[in-house]
């Protein structure tokens, strides 16, 4: 095989790996906080689509994006995180299947 | 083999193997550390596409401060391993991998099937990618969006504060 450029698919194929690898991250862990890292590498294999859109494209759009979605991250961050801690003092637990009052 | 591609190899397999690791690792604080390598290959793969300052801030903002706050909280709840499920077979993780590979192929297929035509980074990428370019058009035609997520980080912020100081009464 001999590849002189990359196509856009190369990227976008990546991307899509990386999303459904934080998919099933985000099913089958039981960790509050490990569900939150698999969360934010969704989000980052969607910054990466419009990244490489954005450069294939010449588009400058893409890149404003990931730059929003970057600040919006940070703000899920924050208060995500103080949530699982909120709810580690109230149940001294992290693990989702113990925490189902609001599940039925 | 022009440097864009052996980047783009070895950075693609880091990121994958780095974001396998983390949904694989029992300890949270090496899912962590994993996660911080996958920032790391993914700001790599922003510079291949000539987005310096969003590979930048990628470093600034995921790998230092998101992480940082993440690690700091792992260590505050002292988390040990995560305890197996019961032994016996696990439906979850069983459906958990049939959608997701389901979910994988789709996503390839409906990527993968017609090309797009596009195959070489456009001319104006560089320069697009420049923090000066980047300035001009953020506070240019998106002043608004800028002021609004300003707004949204302050909310942020004294949300979080009030989650963590209330008391849990009894």
């Amino acid at each position: 095989m001999n590849i002189t450029l990359i196509p856009l698919e190369f990227y976008l194929a990546l991307s899509a790996i990386i999303f459904v690898i934080g998919a099933a991250g985000v099913i089958t862990r039981r960790n509050a906080i490990i569900i939150f890292m698999c969360i934010e590498m969704m989000l980052n294999a969607v910054n990466l689509t419009l990244v490489a859109f954005s450069a294939y494209l010449g588009d400058s759009a893409g890149q404003m994006f990931v730059f929003f979605v970057m600040a919006v991250a940070a703000a899920e961050a924050a208060v995500g995180l103080a949530i699982v801690l909120a709810l580690f003092r109230s149940r001294q637990t992290v693990y989702v299947d113990e925490v189902n009052l609001m599940k039925w | 083999m022009n440097i864009q591609i052996i980047a783009f190899f070895v950075l693609g397999l880091l990121a994958v193997a780095t974001g396998i690791l983390l949904v694989t690792r029992r300890n949270p604080v090496s899912a962590a550390v994993s996660l911080i390598m996958h920032f790391f290959a993914l700001a790599g793969l922003y510079l291949t596409l000539q987005a310096q300052f969003i590979a930048a801030v990628q470093i600034l903002v995921y790998a230092g401060a998101i992480m940082v706050l993440v690690v700091f909280v792992i260590m505050l709840l002292n988390l040990g391993k995560e305890d197996a499920l019961k032994e016996r077979f696990n439906p979850r993780t069983a459906l958990a991998i049939a959608l997701s590979s389901a979910l994988a192929l789709e996503v390839l297929l409906a990527f993968l099937s017609t090309p797009t035509g596009f195959n070489e980074i456009a001319p104006s990428a560089e320069k697009i990618g420049s923090p000066a370019e980047i300035g001009n058009v953020l506070f240019s035609g998106y002043i608004f969006p800028f002021e609004a997520i300003s707004l949204l980080l302050l909310a942020a912020v004294l949300g979080s504060i009030i989650l963590a100081k209330r008391k849990i009464e009894d």
